[in-house]
């Protein structure tokens, strides 16, 4: 059994200053499977991958955040660093790529400039670069927290054609079918410490959960309990007639006050665009907006925070965190810029306020002046989710706020979502997960290529009504 | 079926990258610059190849410098040192000119360049070390070279030197001459286009340095360094390598290019290509090299540096002929440039009307 192992790993610990990220941890992946690494943000995972990766003997693997180079091309992106000749030969660098990509269904030209390619198109090439490496040994870490269903299915099959020719895979994730549909078995960690090692077979999604959060819960059910849906008061908070942008095409929209409604439709649908343009983050090209019942101008963001309007951007390394500022700056800033900076805070409120979301939230650092940068993928999101929410907006757009977050969290945040409804707060939900907007949104627009197709209330918010809409069946 | 399809997608055209577009750009406006000036200004010598040898022969120290600004630029660097290492250049090989004493003027002109070459290499390298493996910021380190540089050609000598050696000049007036480039004077005799050496040399620096960006490992690990340093590394490209080469191929080049500035002019002389590295910069931007790195191309910075000597031409035949005109045209241009760039880049992938080769599909953001 112990013999078709490709790699063991036996009492390995990794300190940081003021965290102990792992401790003691074993783990052991066989030939031929794909092993799921599970945990909480700040669990481990990363950090578990880091150190596996460091030894780099016929390992590849995928991380969290795209790693490629934007200026180069594709075919130059799959080949670069590990090419040991002297000079390039291109023609064959491009041959090579367009069989690989042709031969994992990628829609990627070798030519193209990576820049030019969707993320998750990017996300696509990575794989494709670490899969032509011909390793014992891939990990992928998140890699579908970016891609939608199709593009995940596309990920699936590649994963096991390369678990049939006898590939061992490291899969982290946070969304559970995956892991139940693609994995063998589960190695769970918790506050970088090693859980247990499971067939899938043998741990059913309750027990996993359980175990990746250290409590036991009595069923799934219990935690499913998030609240009651909020449908908001009779006030219009905010209505926007013929908004468009210099991405998005004109559309209407309106939300009351302590409603939460949803942006929904497939990735490319332009849900992001609709809420951007709404924030006035993207040149805004026409429209006219009023807030409760006054006329107002939007054109920068700037303007929609004076008039109450806070936004939580899907893109997390491009609009979000500054790295280098602590956790406790990062979570103050957007309250900082509406207050004006003449009005500065007081340090212990500071630290009052930061403490309070950092708590609410279980973002996981040594302590608020730790720098963001070293914070898990997942607990620089909860940041960003802390530094809207302090700012106590009237109306809230998130867009896909719990991205690469953990079961736990997610419901958190879920229920928190609906307690700030409940005070009168209106929020606009985006997430790829369907489910999770059924849970706490009250209203659903759904988007199909850049336009509002429908709306879903009601009796009508059902997964099956939405898909169907979504796909664009009849209506 | 699978191998038909894949050869077409290989050889389906792609919209230009970044680079070769804003390379266009600059070689578009060159050859309107020069057809004008032959239109309206053909009776002053545009008309003749020999005008356009002599802005060869007359820049090819800055086509040089330009072209190792561009290399250290595309890894996202920067490097205003050059300047100074040419005047040190110049000033240290026309003293070691006169004053060695050594029989064989080959073997004397041979040591001449040897000792070009290992001041730009000493420069090169000791920069490269510190930009590279201490992280300090290049700007400030090359600063400190430009100072260390001029400082120490004034200690060499405060008065200028005039090379005496015999050989030497001997190889300062030697000219390529063609024949059926050249014209007929009034008198009747043919006067063949001059094209120096060091031009020549200029152009195959040129060719050269677009070999090694485009098809050497090296030269792509530049531009991914420049693209991103943090994936370059990812990638497992020596990040620290490539950058420490950029800087010394930069430093060997400006030794050669005063080398190349004494073969033009032999005097040493303190103020020798004073500024000059601005002009590298300049050129560098006009050919389409974008200061964040990543992006750029010799060719581009050749007509870059074409395009610069052009107007300052066109400026000193006319009638505003006082250097501050020269100076204020090529401001102009240089904002036009950078203007235009950023026109070009930002409204690329936009619903713009552009012509189609400068479309490029709208990039895909998520949702
Ligand atoms: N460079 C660093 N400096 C200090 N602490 C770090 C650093 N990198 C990670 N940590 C800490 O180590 C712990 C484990 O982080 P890791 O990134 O491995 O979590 P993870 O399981 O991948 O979480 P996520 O699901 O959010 O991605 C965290 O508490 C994190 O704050
Ligand atoms: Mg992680």
């Amino acid at each position: 059994m112990q013999n078709d192992a490709v790699l063991t790993m036996r009492g390995i610990c990794k300190r940081f200053p003021g965290t102990m990220a792992l401790n003691h941890v074993d783990f052991t992946l066989r030939k031929g499977e794909i092993h799921a690494l599970m945990g909480e943000n700040g669990a481990g995972k990363s950090t578990l991958i880091k150190v596996l990766d460091a030894q780099n003997a016929g390992i590849s693997t995928v991380y969290q955040e795209i790693t490629l180079c934007p200026n180069l091309t594709v075919a130059e992106n799959m080949f670069i660093g590990r090419d040991p000749g002297k000079s390039v030969h291109w023609k064959e660098y491009e041959k090579r790529a367009a069989a690989i990509l042709d031969g994992l269904g990628i829609p990627a030209r070798p030519r193209q400039e990576l820049s030019r390619c969707s993320l998750a198109v990017q996300q696509m090439v990575a794989i494709a670069r670490a899969v032509d490496m011909k390793c014992k040994v891939l990990i992928l870490d998140e890699p579908t927290s970016s891609l939608d269903e199709k593009e995940v299915e596309m990920l699936f099959k590649l994963m096991r054609d390369l678990r049939a020719r006898g590939v061992g895979i490291i899969f982290v994730t946070h969304f559970l079918e995956q892991v139940y549909e693609v994995s063998d078995r589960i190695t769970v960690l918790r506050n970088g410490e090693l859980v247990g090692e499971y067939a899938v077979a043998d741990l059913p999604q309750v027990e996993l959960v359980a175990k990746m959060m250290g409590k036991d819960l009595n069923d799934l059910a219990d935690l499913e309990q998030v609240g009651q849906k909020s449908l908001g008061g009779q006030e219009v908070v905010y209505d926007a007639r013929g908004l468009s942008s210099s991405e998005s095409r004109p559309f209407d929209f309106s939300i009351r006050c302590g409603e939460v409604n949803g942006f929904t439709g497939l990735l490319g649908s332009g849900r992001s665009e609709s809420v951007r343009a709404v924030f006035g983050a993207d040149r805004v090209t026409g429209g006219k907006v009023q807030i409760k019942g006054k006329t107002v101008k939007i054109s920068k963001p700037h303007d929609a925070m004076t008039h109450g309007i806070g936004y939580l951007p899907e893109d997390r390394k491009r609009d979000g965190i500054i790295a280098d500022l602590s956790v406790r700056e990062n979570i103050i800033l957007a309250l900082q810029v509406m207050k004006g900076f003449f009005h500065p805070m007081s340090r212990s409120q500071m630290e009052k306020f930061a403490d309070e979301y950092i708590q609410a939230l279980q973002i996981k650092t040594a302590s608020q002046d730790t720098p963001i940068k070293s914070l898990s993928g997942g607990n620089q999101q909860k940041v960003i989710l802390a530094r809207w929410l302090l700012t106590h907006p009237d109306y809230l757009i998130l867009d896909e706020p719990t991205r690469g977050i953990d079961v736990g969290t997610k419901l958190e945040i879920q229920k928190l979502v609906l307690k700030l409804a409940e005070e009168n707060m209106s929020v606009t939900f985006i997430s790829s997960e369907i489910e999770e907007m059924l849970r706490v949104c009250s209203r659903l627009i759904v988007m199909r290529d850049r336009k509002i197709v429908g709306e879903l209330s009601g009796d009508d918010l059902t997964q099956g009504h939405v898909m169907k809409t979504i796909a664009g069946g009849e209506q | 079926m699978s191998a038909v399809k894949t050869e077409r997608a290989a050889k389906r055209r792609e919209p230009l990258t970044n680079t070769s577009l804003l390379m266009l750009i600059s070689v578009c406006i060159f050859f309107f610059m020069y057809a004008a000036a032959i239109i309206f200004m053909g009776d002053s010598g545009f008309t003749k190849p020999q005008m356009f040898f002599d802005l060869l022969n007359d820049n090819a120290y800055l086509i040089i410098i330009a072209c190792s600004l561009t290399i250290v630029m595309i890894g996202g660097g920067i490097n205003i040192s050059v300047g100074g290492v040419i005047g040190l250049t110049v000033m240290a090989c026309a003293l070691f000119l006169n004053g060695n004493g050594i029989e064989n003027s080959f073997l004397s002109i041979l040591l001449t360049l040897l000792l070009a070459l290992g001041i730009g290499l000493a420069f090169g390298v000791g920069q490269g070390f510190l930009v590279s493996y201490l992280d300090i910021q290049p700007f400030i380190v090359t600063l400190a070279g430009m100072f260390l540089s001029r400082g120490l050609t004034t200690i060499l000598s405060v008065n200028p030197v005039k090379v005496t050696h015999a050989g030497f000049l001997e190889l300062v007036k030697t000219k390529i001459k063609i024949p059926w480039l050249g014209y007929t004077a009034q008198n009747g005799n043919l006067i063949p286009a001059k094209l120096e050496i060091g031009a020549v040399v200029a152009l195959c620096v040129v060719v050269l340095m677009y070999v090694l960006l485009r098809y050497m490992r090296l030269g792509r690990h530049i531009y991914a360094l420049g693209g991103n340093q943090q994936s370059a590394l990812m990638l497992g490209i020596n990040v620290r390598r490539a950058r420490f080469s950029s800087y010394v191929i930069s430093g060997v080049l400006s030794g050669l290019a005063g080398f190349i500035f004494l073969m033009h002019k032999p005097t040493g002389n303190a103020s020798v290509a004073m500024r000059s590295e601005m002009d590298a910069i300049a050129a560098s931007i006009i050919g389409g090299t974008l200061l964040t790195g990543g992006v750029g191309n010799v060719i581009g910075t050749f007509f870059g540096v074409m395009i610069l000597a052009t107007i300052q031409k066109i400026i000193g035949l006319s009638p505003l002929k006082e250097s501050y005109w020269q100076d204020m045209t090529s401001g102009a241009m240089l904002g036009f440039f950078i203007l235009l760039q950023s026109v070009v880049l930002s409204s690329r992938g936009k619903k713009m009307k552009l012509p189609d080769w400068m479309k490029i599909g709208a990039p895909k953001k998520t949702a």
